[in-house]
């Protein structure tokens, strides 16, 4: 893990490696810095001599110079290498995404994705500036402090070191009752998270069910969890600070004890005890912090876990040797194709699928709800694998084809379709970067759009927002289908993607196709029938399995689910808008 | 010490909240800050024993710390030299004073445990009381507010946002305190150490606070600029990844990836010089109090030596060098705690604007309530009666009793979801109780918007929708609700179980009864099928189940409620036909005996309406029978033959 992650370090290695040396060298200064301290007190006011607090007062000056530079630049050093790291994590990561087949991004979800784009990498992040700032600052600290300590005189520094296993214990104890509650309410935060998506999203049906207490109840019971376990952990946490008041006092009592007895004896002077004493301190909040430090990458431990996971992830579908750079025509042709969406599923979504589609015919698809309509038309432009046998695109198995070669013959509409912020002219530049006025203008013809778009007032270049919120669905559904002729694909493939538009403008589109675009394979699902009607070919799908193919007539005289479909539309005369 | 910031931080509840969007760190004017201040502030007042004990606890400890800060000076003066003098050093006097600083010290670091544990409660205490109240408020929002404001925006208002209000409460306040009442001590002890010193003191504090000001200006302005980027980066994240399957499908990768690294670059740009200055802080305060402590040993020991300084001994130099540092700690520390407070001040205005959104007004003189007849009169029922009425409280003070039958008519009703952009125009309708409305039209034609003034999500801008004889004005919104059931155009699930997502059309439903309503809309069948039947857990939104399944919940939901109107929203436009046709018995069932507004879309609904209402550019066109309709040969009947009309889609 930590291999993968600092491999992300990349470019920003210079400036990782000399952050711990400034702060090396901050630390020497901040070290020397009581030592002069001392001497001027012992040298200079004690012994009453201005010359000796000019000379040490400069010294300190200088070394606080020093100190400031170094801490500056250690500061600096710092936070170019941190946001660096954390800009190539976030790089990695995406950059990776984009690699993703369809089945890498279910398993991890759109949100898990986001959460560790964001959070998780933040939380990397700070882990990272922390270790080579803190964690070479705290051990340098502590090491010089005691040598230092020392030097001036053993037997006191052997009263701190005592103090160190009390530290550790207390600490560690304090860390194990308090990390589990906090882990825990790091659930309890997703689960809030939910209760608040849920709510806003489903506000209509809250607010038609007058459901608002009971939103504010379940919504309290999530707040009361978090409540319970935070005052828990923190109180818990609580005791870190008195726990470093007992060391620094027991410290600084018993080091006045022998050093009393010292200075008594002539063998120290005040300024060393004033000296060591600051020692003390330095030593016992190093501990301190060494600890927070510890708390924190075990913290982001978890998040450094799911960034790993995604940057490991392997993309499912690559190209093979060797690929094949053209489409030769938009042929298509299933030979005992199965498939599921997880590769031990007991239950297969298509089954032994067997279909022959030749170039330039339109087929439609039917099917009731779950019946894989979605899966099978998937598996042309390979966004999923085929659990077992082949699916064939131009003669040529589409495992073989370069990807994208592939996806740009084979356009497809999604049903979950979505346009980008962005003007129309660049949501239609998604389908072909280079595309002229005119083929966009085209291509919103055939797809009945460009008689809205006309009316906008800036017509083709009217920006629409995330998610295309600002045009209607019906509407974003034509830009959709415009956007995917613009390919001039080979095959074209509507997943029930007019199911917005309105009958007539329904049948323009799908007349548009017929003499516009005749060599272009055309593949249809559809709930209505009458989108399908007039296709050279109608394939039933039920259950995963294909229950018959015909055109409407011979399906009407020989197909049952069709029949019922078709009788319960009647005539194709329904009112989608 | 230095890190103590970034800590807490990371220990905060960053961890699975949304991204931190567009936070907006304004310069709020002094005046605002005060309000938010004071208001926040209010928040501790339930909790001011507590908060009375904590400021003791606290004075206790700052005491211990204060007077270890001074026992340097004492120890070394009043005992260690007095003793090196004697021929015989007796220690005892040490071995007490000792005792009795461990003493002090022993109260300071538990008064230190007390005021920790005290405070974290109170404050998460605090925290959890603003959470309830801002999602009661927001409960208690009009739409209007939820599609104005994103999701997102919302969401990093109840964690990023309060989480900053957490470390404010439990860290900075106490430390602030703290800190002001070592400040105050130390200065104290110092003038009476020396009256010039003190003023050399003051001066570099000064010029520190200058500093600290300057540089947390600076990184001010940095961290508004890395939230920006921040926001816009994730922005984009967002975005891409909820289309990753659209940028698959259209092979743009690269231009995705060229698009993230740019963002990515100028965020990283920003971020490193916020943190730059940010890190820097630290050592430039820590080495302005270095240089204030040279200063003040060579002004104090000119004074001394000189004899100009009143009185000043060098032990007193000693001492007051000690003070020194004891002073320029908690000054450190309180510049340290400025961007906290700052962050704190933005995301607790943050959560105030959401709290002060102007909620609906849910109060009206009518209310629904359960009825019965008592010799031919109509009273209100203590039990449930399955009979409702509408109970009106008059003017005078009389109640007069209506039946709740279901007779709903516009009149004359305008409505535009902005003042400049009229949506529905004069819209006149009527339906009388068990009548079955249709409306039918293009997209944006204003078939869903009428529906949703129905219920009130929106107010009528002219006009009036009278009910069961009341204008819905005087209705109060819970009740008017109550008694009309939706089935929306999306369909929204809980995560719960099965039997708890249809039981939230009414609360009291018996097992039977939502076992019964699922029946009805032929959801029962596949519910069986799932895993655990009824009790199964259904997350994200019910993921687990197609839109067809999802959609059959939400109707099963409406009919566990069984109200007497009942509103339905494209609620099967993505039931395949054969589910549909089942779904379709259920609803018919549904539908008996109750006014049914419908947007419909099958052949079959609007064959069985009383009355088609044909809509077009927010007015209704043409209205009747499915017969009558198509004897007009109007825009129905080219909607129905599908022939083609050039104007049909017009918004």
């Amino acid at each position: 893990m930590i291999k993968k992650l600092s491999r992300c370090i990349g470019e920003y290695k210079k400036d990782s490696i000399i952050t711990p040396i400034w702060i090396t060298l901050e630390i020497v200064m901040e070290v020397i810095i009581p030592m002069v301290m001392a001497k001027l007190i012992d040298l200079g006011v004690d012994a009453g001599s201005m010359s000796a607090i000019w000379k040490y007062g400069l010294i300190l000056l200088v070394c606080a110079g020093f100190s400031l530079f170094f801490g500056v630049m250690a500061a600096r050093s710092a936070a170019v290498a941190s946001a660096g790291f954390a800009k190539n994590l976030r790089r990695e990561i995406f950059h990776n995404v984009q690699t993703f087949s369809f089945s890498n991004i279910d398993k991890y979800s759109t949100g898990g994705i986001i959460t560790r784009l964001t959070t998780d990498v933040t939380n990397v992040q700070n882990a990272f500036m922390m270790i080579i700032r803190v964690a070479v600052r705290s051990p340098l600290m502590l090491i010089f402090s005691i040598i230092m300590a020392w030097s001036i005189n053993a037997r006191i520094t052997m009263v701190f070191l005592a103090m160190v296993p009390f530290l550790g214990v207390a600490f560690f104890l304090i860390m194990r009752g308090a990390f589990p509650i906090f882990e825990r309410i790091f659930k309890t935060y997703d689960k809030l998270n939910n209760v608040v998506r849920e709510n806003v999203r489903g506000i209509r049906v809250v607010k038609s069910y007058v459901r608002e207490d009971h939103e504010s109840e379940k919504f309290k019971g999530v707040s009361q969890t978090i409540f319970k376990d935070f005052s828990k952990a923190e109180k818990i946490i609580a005791f870190n600070g008195p726990v470093m008041q007992i060391a620094i006092y027991t410290c600084m009592i018993g080091a006045s004890w022998l050093g009393a007895k010292l200075i008594v004896g002539g063998s120290m002077t005040t300024g060393e005890l004033v000296g060591i004493i600051t020692y003390a301190m330095q030593i016992l909040m190093s501990l301190m912090i060494l600890s927070l430090v510890f708390v924190m990458i075990i913290i982001s431990k978890a998040s450094a876990e799911r960034v790993c996971e995604i940057i490991d992830e392997k993309a499912d579908i690559t190209n093979g040797k060797d690929p094949v750079f053209e489409v030769k025509d938009g042929s298509i042709c299933f030979k005992n194709a199965s498939f599921s969406y997880s590769k031990n599923a007991e239950k297969l979504c298509l089954k032994m699928v067997n279909l022959e589609i030749p170039s330039g015919s339109t087929v439609g698809v039917i099917g009731g709800t779950g019946s894989s309509k979605t899966s099978l038309v998937q598996l042309i432009p390979r966004l999923y694998d085929v659990t077992e046998g082949e699916v064939m695109v131009g003669g040529i198995n589409v495992k073989d084809y370069d990807i994208t070669t592939l996806r740009d013959s084979v356009a497809m509409v999604l049903q979950k379709n979505l346009l980008f912020s962005g003007t129309i002219k660049e949501n239609l530049r998604w389908g072909n970067k280079d595309a002229t006025e005119e083929q966009m203008v085209r291509a919103c013809q055939q797809a009945q759009a460009e008689e809205f778009i006309e009316k906008f007032p800036e017509k083709y270049d009217t920006y629409i927002e995330q998610g295309g919120s600002n045009v209607s669905g019906g509407q974003r559904q034509r830009l959709c289908i415009a956007r995917a002729l613009i390919k001039q694909p080979k095959i074209l493939i509507l997943d029930d993607s007019t199911s917005a538009v309105d009958t007539a403008t329904d049948c323009k589109i799908r007349a548009a196709f017929k003499n516009e675009i005749p060599d272009t394979t055309k593949i249809i699902i559809a709930q209505r029938i009458s989108s399908v009607q007039e296709a050279d070919m109608i394939i039933v799908l039920d259950d995963g399995e294909i229950n018959g193919v015909g055109t409407h007539d011979e399906l009407m005289a020989s197909n049952q689910i069709y029949r019922e479909a078709c009788l319960s539309q009647q005539k194709g005369g329904d009112f989608d808008e | 010490m230095s890190n103590e910031r970034e800590n807490s931080r990371a220990v905060g509840p960053g961890h699975g909240g949304a991204p931190k969007r567009g936070v907006k760190i304004k310069g709020a004017g002094a005046k605002d800050a005060k309000k938010t201040i004071k208001r926040m502030m209010a928040y501790l007042k339930p909790h001011w024993f507590k908060m009375a004990a904590v400021c003791i606890f606290i004075l206790l400890a700052t005491a211990g710390s204060v007077a270890s800060s001074m026992f340097m000076s004492v120890l070394v003066d009043d005992y260690i030299v007095p003793l090196t003098k004697m021929a015989n050093p007796v220690f005892t006097g040490l071995f007490k004073v000792l005792c009795i600083m461990a003493c002090i010290y022993a109260v300071a670091a538990l008064s230190t445990l007390f005021y920790n544990r005290i405070m974290v409660v109170i404050a998460q205490k605090v925290l959890k009381d603003i959470r309830d109240e801002m999602f009661e408020g927001m409960q208690r929002l009009p739409l209007r507010y939820f599609d104005t404001n994103s999701f997102g925006d919302v969401m990093s208002r109840y964690t990023n946002d309060t989480d900053t209000l957490r470390q404010m409460m439990a860290q900075t306040l106490p430390q602030l305190f703290s800190s002001a009442i070592t400040i105050a001590a130390v200065l104290a002890a110092m003038i009476y150490y020396s009256i010039p010193l003190t003023l050399v003191v003051l001066l570099m504090t000064f010029v520190m606070l200058k500093v600290t000001g300057k540089v947390g200006g600076m990184a001010g302005k940095y961290f508004v600029e890395q939230q920006k980027s921040l926001g816009g980066l994730n922005g984009y994240i967002e975005e891409m990844v909820s289309g990753q399957k659209v940028v698959q499908v259209f092979c743009r990768e690269d231009e995705t990836k060229e698009g993230f690294d740019g963002l990515n670059e100028e965020l990283c740009e920003s971020a490193t010089n916020a943190n730059r200055i940010a890190n820097s802080l630290m050592p430039i305060m820590a080495n302005l109090g270095n240089i204030m402590y040279v200063i003040v040993a060579i002004v104090g020991g000119f004074l001394a030596i000189s004899g100009w300084g009143g009185g000043l001994t060098l032990g007193g130099i000693a001492a007051f060098l000690q003070l020194t540092k004891s002073f320029s700690m908690p000054i450190t520390q309180v510049s340290q705690q400025v961007n906290s407070v700052v962050m704190a001040l933005a995301g607790a205005e943050r959560v105030f604007e959401l709290m002060d959104a102007e909620p609906e007004d849910y109060e009206g003189s009518v209310s629904l309530v359960d009825a019965k007849y008592v010799d031919g009169k109509l009273t209100e029922a203590d039990g449930r009666t399955e009979w409702w009425a509408w109970k009106e409280v008059c003017e005078d003070g009389s109640i007069r009793y209506t039946d709740l039958m279901g007779d709903v008519r516009f009149k004359n009703v305008v409505f535009g979801y902005n003042e400049d952009k009229t949506v529905l125009h004069d819209i006149n309708l009527y339906a009388k109780p068990g009548q079955k409305v249709a409306f039918v039209g293009a997209t944006g034609a204003g078939k869903t918007t009428i529906t949703n003034l129905i219920n009130r999500f929106y107010e009528i801008t002219e006009g009036s929708i009278i009910y069961d004889g009341i204008d819905i004005k005087k209705m109060k919104k819970g009740d008017l609700r109550r008694s009309l059931g939706m089935v929306l155009q999306e369909t929204n699930l809980f995560t719960a179980t099965v039997r708890e997502n249809i039981r939230y059309g009414r609360l009291s439903a018996t097992d039977e009864e939502v076992e019964e309503a699922a029946k009805l809309a032929n959801a029962h069948d596949f519910i069986m099928r799932l895993p655990e039947g009824y009790d199964t857990l259904l997350e994200g939104d019910g993921a687990n189940l197609s839109q067809g399944q999802r959609q059959l919940l939400s109707i099963a939901r409406a009919a566990v409620n069984d109200p007497p109107v009942m509103i339905l929203d494209e609620a099967t436009s993505s039931i395949d036909t054969r589910t549909e046709a089942i779904v379709q018995q259920g609803m018919d069932k549904l539908m008996q005996g109750r006014t049914v507004f419908v947007i419909a879309h099958r052949l079959s609904t609007v064959m069985n309406a009383n009355v088609i209402m044909v809509m077009d550019a927010g007015r209704i066109i043409e209205r009747g029978t499915h017969e009558e309709l198509m004897e007009l040969k109007g825009r129905y009947y080219q909607l129905y033959t599908g022939g083609s009309i050039s104007e049909l889609d017009m918004q």
